[in-house]
């Protein structure tokens, strides 16, 4: 037996360890694969060993592994095996392995319970800490469960390095089993005073995350955290208070105001850019926040605005990119503010950093206005042409269509300047999904806008004649899908209808729903021309167009796609009626040629009014805002379904989506979510806000705002609002892939210097002889249609923020800690207990839940309520005369504990250092030992 | 918090990989692979954020990284974390790994993975940072490699000599010798 043992460990001696199998792999390069699976089989012998440090030399060497992709899950019992060890050496390598491979749901954490929690209550700090960290990473419902008390336990060892990591722990107990929350927060709260700065700081982490997802339930510890804010000097864990604070500060405005002073102290004397950076922010987030009433309100923005113009001058692109980032959070609420520097931001937009340039176009948004929109637009073009990677690119595309569509295109004082760049944009190169964006955009812009239509469809026309004749596919589809329908739809816009309409007719090879919208607005188009050939009495020409309308939809019929052949069927039989019709008028003109048609006795006309009526435009939610009707129950069956075998189940699924794309929504079922129906005093609010904004807004004619507001949605007032003519002047352009948009620039700078006449002009000099400012007031050039078509009662603001927070585990954790439940009360007991060697803390704290224990003895919301007031009026206090006070007890408290207060500073020292010179670099020295893998 | 913590060289070989919410295996590879194409393109003079790929978290998140000699350190954050404070403890992270392997290079990562990772716990814990105090730190790692060195003692020696036999680089043979099976008898022999 002794002989074995002693060959056994002989053996052992060459095993493989885990140097051997990274130097193994490293000279293995060309078959690593194959020398991987090699080692694989040496590792699973080594793991049917019994000596516990040959399976933890495999396990080391299966963590490896698991880093270069490979899947370990399989050897998990025998990670717990080595978990189990004795030897803290062994036991390390297991729980490493554990951390890394294991996951919520492995059904192995089953045997892991009782090993952990023999192991929390290890005599050694180390290996408690070990379990600790090891159980953060895989933690499940079930351990949570069973381990929450003997980690709350931890949470008064007398080892700061334990609690420290204890607290931590709590969070990710929270996460997984909310119910521990209540119990254990007394405790969780008394930690963020504890005497240890790590354990403060680890407190104060896990309250943060708690408070980041639901605020208003710690908006009680405003005051504590209020304190350690004005006391700490920890950078790490003031950076974490300020951003709590952040998140609280929209809930309770007087707290806001309370933060302004000290943070802008903090602001003027921090060396730490983070720190600063971070006041910043809440500054921000604070001002948003009340907005108004504060006396030296606009000093603060102003004094962040020039922080932050330091951070963007600076040469480091790190200061420049959070400079950008905060500036667009100002822009939001104060964008006169950031306006002041839109040279700097301009001047970001050439940075060679893709980031920086990323956040500067984020906030050109608000730097436009009427008089460099054109400009910034065009320089915005020449970054399109040279940027690379279709990220940059599509980022661009859709920033210039934001900044130009913002507000109902209130920048846009030229609409053909617009569109001439939106065809500009048609022909370059983009991801998939931007072609859509401009066709939307340019159906979106014709629809609303009357005046345009004219030129747009012109310009349309010429796109589908260079898609048509040149065969090249630089067009995006997507956009030929809006020059198509607009052509159609505004077809008495054309020129040319019949030039267009043979233009037409030669698409080939285009996506279904594209197809199919050339061949509906084909016949809309052909209506039109038939009316004119038919009034002149030009028979054969209608003839002629006919067949070879005809001709095209033979050929689209045999299309694959549904859509299609059907489009193509009706215009089959369309066309063949207006055929026969016209052959018949034909002959009966050629019999008695002594009468004029009749405008009523027009074929083509009927066939027009297929397509009458005008279109309006839809609100983006109008189909989600409509109501269910009552008594309608979408979840019941319309017919009961017929019993199947299971091996059909899966065909009613599929046969859903074979016609149309599955859309997420199910109405039915979700009905409650939407069912918001407003009062009449929400009507009459939205009404009178609608009024308000009606009457602020430039681009709506006054004259009609009475009319108006009589209809519930002003839709079918259209055609009594005046439309300003636009007396247009400019020759028809035919030349296509020139930078045509320059020439409106142009246009616009000539027009600055001399005085000229031309109506149009006039009313272009007066925008801009007036300065910047009062876009506000200028006169609407162009009557821009805002009504959007709803349901009756709904608003565009309904929030559906609800929806998308379901599936979010901090929901759970939504709890309001005011109210004591009785494990609260069992906990608190348990405290004292532990803690009977920091009671002269609790007297200090009593006082703060004094006030609680009364208010919350009774289960009533409107006393919580109370409660809350009353402990952010103590923050009023502590900042005045109490503060001297607390400080002066707190300081009794620190003399007992001289030893941990001395730590406490040597700490804070420390920490402080490390973390303010962010600047500093000792890099990794370049390796000389040993060749480089490549 | 934090979700998760690559280390990577210049050709994108992982060196150290810690998700703190879990990915199978061949997802974690991917957004290795993700991640390491969107750092790596970047000059060293732009800044160090970047929004966060595809596969790895989505627009709360952000990727803090820092690039020394042939390494990236990237972390990758939710917006509860400071961008710069990041940078601080990643730096805090690497100037610990220097003093724990003196002079740290590539190599000290390739071949001690399992330190480093010791070391990165000190630092940070399931996600959320544990410590940021250097000192503090290094206190702790020394603590433990004393309780592992006790532990190995004598036993270890012979290990510790064949170790630094096969660093020798002896010849494959030698490693490859079986030693000849015990004879039957010997195994049957009770004691």
């Amino acid at each position: 037996m002794a002989l074995k043992k002693v060959k056994g460990n002989f053996e052992r001696m060459f095993d493989k360890n885990l140097t051997d199998l990274v130097r193994g792999i490293r000279n293995n390069k060309e078959n690593e694969a194959k020398y991987i699976s090699q080692c694989m089989e040496d590792i699973k012998q080594e793991l049917r060993q019994d000596n516990l440090s040959v399976k933890s030399n495999a396990i080391a060497k299966l963590t490896y592994l698991q880093m270069l992709g490979y899947d370990i899950s399989w050897a998990g019992f025998n990670i717990i095996e080595v978990m189990s060890s004795n030897k803290f050496t062994l036991k390390r390598i297991g729980y490493l392995a554990a951390s890394q491979s294991f996951h919520c749901d492995s059904e192995l954490l089953m045997l892991t319970t009782n090993m952990i929690r023999k192991e929390l209550n290890s005599q050694n700090q180390y290996e408690a800490g070990l379990a600790l960290t090891s159980l953060s990473c895989y933690i499940s419902t079930d351990l949570a469960r069973d381990l929450s008390n003997d980690i709350l336990t931890l949470l008064s060892s007398t080892k700061p390095y334990i609690r420290k990591k204890a607290v931590l722990m709590m969070y990710k107990v929270f996460l997984k089993y909310p119910e521990a929350l209540r119990p254990a927060f007394p405790r969780l709260k008394e930690k963020l005073e504890d005497p240890d700065p790590g354990v403060q700081s680890a407190a104060v982490n896990v309250v943060c995350e708690l408070a980041r997802k639901n605020p208003k339930n710690y908006l009680s510890l405003a005051p504590v955290f209020f304190k350690l804010m004005t006391t700490s000097t920890n950078n790490w864990m003031l950076i974490k208070i300020i951003k709590l604070f952040g998140a609280l500060t929209p809930l309770e405005p007087r707290l806001g105001k309370k933060l302004i002073e000290p943070l802008t102290n903090l602001i003027h004397s921090t060396s730490a850019m983070s720190l600063l950076y971070e006041c910043i922010n809440t500054v921000i987030a604070v001002l948003i926040s009340i907005s108004s009433g504060m006396p030296n309100h606009a000093a603060s923005i102003q004094l962040c605005v020039q922080k932050l113009r330091i951070l963007i001058e600076d040469s480091d692109q790190n200061l420049k990119y959070l400079g950008l980032l905060a500036m667009s959070k100002i822009l939001k609420t104060h964008p006169k503010s950031v306006q002041a520097h839109k040279d700097l931001i301009l001047q970001c937009l050439e940075d060679k950093d893709e980031s920086i340039r990323l956040r500067a176009l984020d906030l050109l948004y608000g730097m436009v206005s009427k008089k460099n929109l054109m400009e910034i637009v065009k320089k915005l073009m020449v970054h399109m042409d040279k940027a690379e990677g279709t990220v940059y690119r599509d980022e661009l595309l859709s920033k210039i269509i934001l900044i130009c569509s913002q507000n109902n295109y209130q920048f846009i004082t030229n609409f053909e300047w617009y569109i001439t760049v939106l065809v500009e944009l048609a022909q370059m190169e983009f991801g998939s999904k931007q072609g859509h964006v401009i066709g939307a955009q340019l159906m979106d812009v014709c629809i609303r806008v009357q005046a345009i239509r004219a030129f747009a469809v012109t310009e349309m026309a010429q796109l589908l004649d260079i898609y048509t004749s040149t065969n090249q596919f630089t067009i995006m589809q997507e956009v030929l899908y809006a020059a198509a329908w607009l052509t159609g739809e505004f077809a008495t816009e054309l020129e040319q209808p019949e030039q267009t309409l043979r233009c037409m007719l030669k698409y080939k090879c285009l996506p279904q729903h594209i197809e199919s919208v050339f061949i509906h607005n084909i016949i809309k188009l052909f209506a039109h021309v038939m009316e004119k050939y038919e009034l002149a009495g030009r028979f054969d020409d209608i003839l002629e167009l006919c067949d070879a309308i005809l001709a095209k939809m033979d050929d689209s019929i045999k299309s694959a796609e549904l859509e299609v052949q059907e489009r193509a069927s009706t215009a089959l039989i369309i066309i063949n009626i207006v055929k026969e019709e016209i052959l018949a008028k034909k002959n009966s003109k050629l019999m008695d040629t002594g009468e004029d048609p009749q405008p009523d006795e027009l074929v083509a006309s009927e066939i027009l009014s297929l397509f009458s009526g005008e279109l309006n435009p839809v609100a983006p939610k109008a189909q989600k805002k409509v109501p269910v009707p009552e008594g309608l129950d979408l979840d019941a069956w319309i017919n009961e379904p017929i019993e199947t075998t299971s091996d059909s189940d899966s065909e009613p699924e599929n046969t859903e989506n074979l016609f149309v794309k599955s859309d997420k929504y199910d109405y039915g079922s979700k009905s409650e979510k939407y069912q918001h129906e407003p009062t009449e005093d929400e009507i009459k609010k939205n009404r009178e806000a609608r009024k308000f904004e009606q009457q602020n807004n430039p681009h709506y004619l006054k004259g009609s705002l009475s009319s108006e507001l009589n209809s519930s949605n002003g839709n079918e007032n259209i055609e009594n609002i005046p439309v300003a003519e636009l007396n247009l002047n400019i020759p028809p352009l035919k030349i296509l892939g020139q930078k045509r948009s320059d020439k409106y620039l142009k246009l616009q700078q000539k027009e600055k210097k001399p005085k000229k006449k031309s109506k149009k002009k006039k009313k272009h000099h007066k925008s801009e002889s007036s300065s910047d400012d009062d876009n506000a007031d200028t006169v609407p050039a162009v009557e821009v249609k805002q009504h959007m078509e709803l349901p009756e009662g709904a608003t565009l603001s309904d929030s559906e923020s609800e929806q998308h927070k379901l599936d979010d585990p901090h929901r759970a954790l939504d709890i309001d800690l005011d109210l004591p439940s009785i494990g609260d009360m069992l906990a608190r007991k348990d405290g004292d207990e532990f803690e009977t060697d920091k009671k002269e803390k609790k007297k200090l704290k009593k006082k703060d839940e004094n006030v609680k224990d009364k208010k919350s003895d009774k289960h009533k919301s409107e006393r919580r309520k109370k409660g809350k007031v009353e402990n952010l009026l103590k923050l009023d206090l502590i900042n005045d005369d109490e503060e001297v006070k607390i400080e002066q007890k707190t300081k009794k408290v620190k003399k007992d504990k001289k030893k941990s207060k001395d730590k406490d500073k040597e700490g804070k020292t420390k920490t402080k250092k490390s973390s303010s010179g962010y600047e500093e670099a000792l890099g990794i020295s370049t390796p000389t030992k040993e060749n480089y893998p490549s | 918090m934090i979700k998760a913590i690559l280390v990577f060289n210049n050709h994108g070989k992982p060196r150290l990989s810690k998700f703190y919410q879990y990915f199978p295996e061949d997802m974690q590879q991917q957004i290795i692979k993700e991640t390491f194409q969107l750092v790596s393109k970047r000059d060293d003079n732009v800044c160090n954020f970047l929004e966060g790929g595809s596969l790895i978290g989505g627009s709360d998140y952000k990727l803090i990284y820092r690039h020394y000699a042939t390494l990236y350190f990237v972390f990758c954050v939710d917006s509860s974390e400071s961008e710069l404070g990041i940078l601080d403890l990643i730096q805090v992270f690497v100037e610990t790994l220097d003093k724990c392997f003196e002079n740290v290079c590539e190599l000290d990562l390739i071949f001690h993975v399992d330190k480093v990772h010791f070391i990165l716990n000190e630092l940070v814990m399931g996600g959320m940072v544990l410590e940021t105090n250097m000192n503090e730190i290094l206190t702790r790692i020394e603590d433990q490699n004393k309780l592992e060195k006790q532990e190995a003692g004598i036993s270890a020696a012979p290990a510790r000599a064949v170790s630094a036999v096969k660093n020798m680089n002896i010849p494959q043979q030698i490693k490859d010798i079986k030693l000849p099976d015990l004879p039957q008898a010997i195994k049957d022999l009770k004691f």
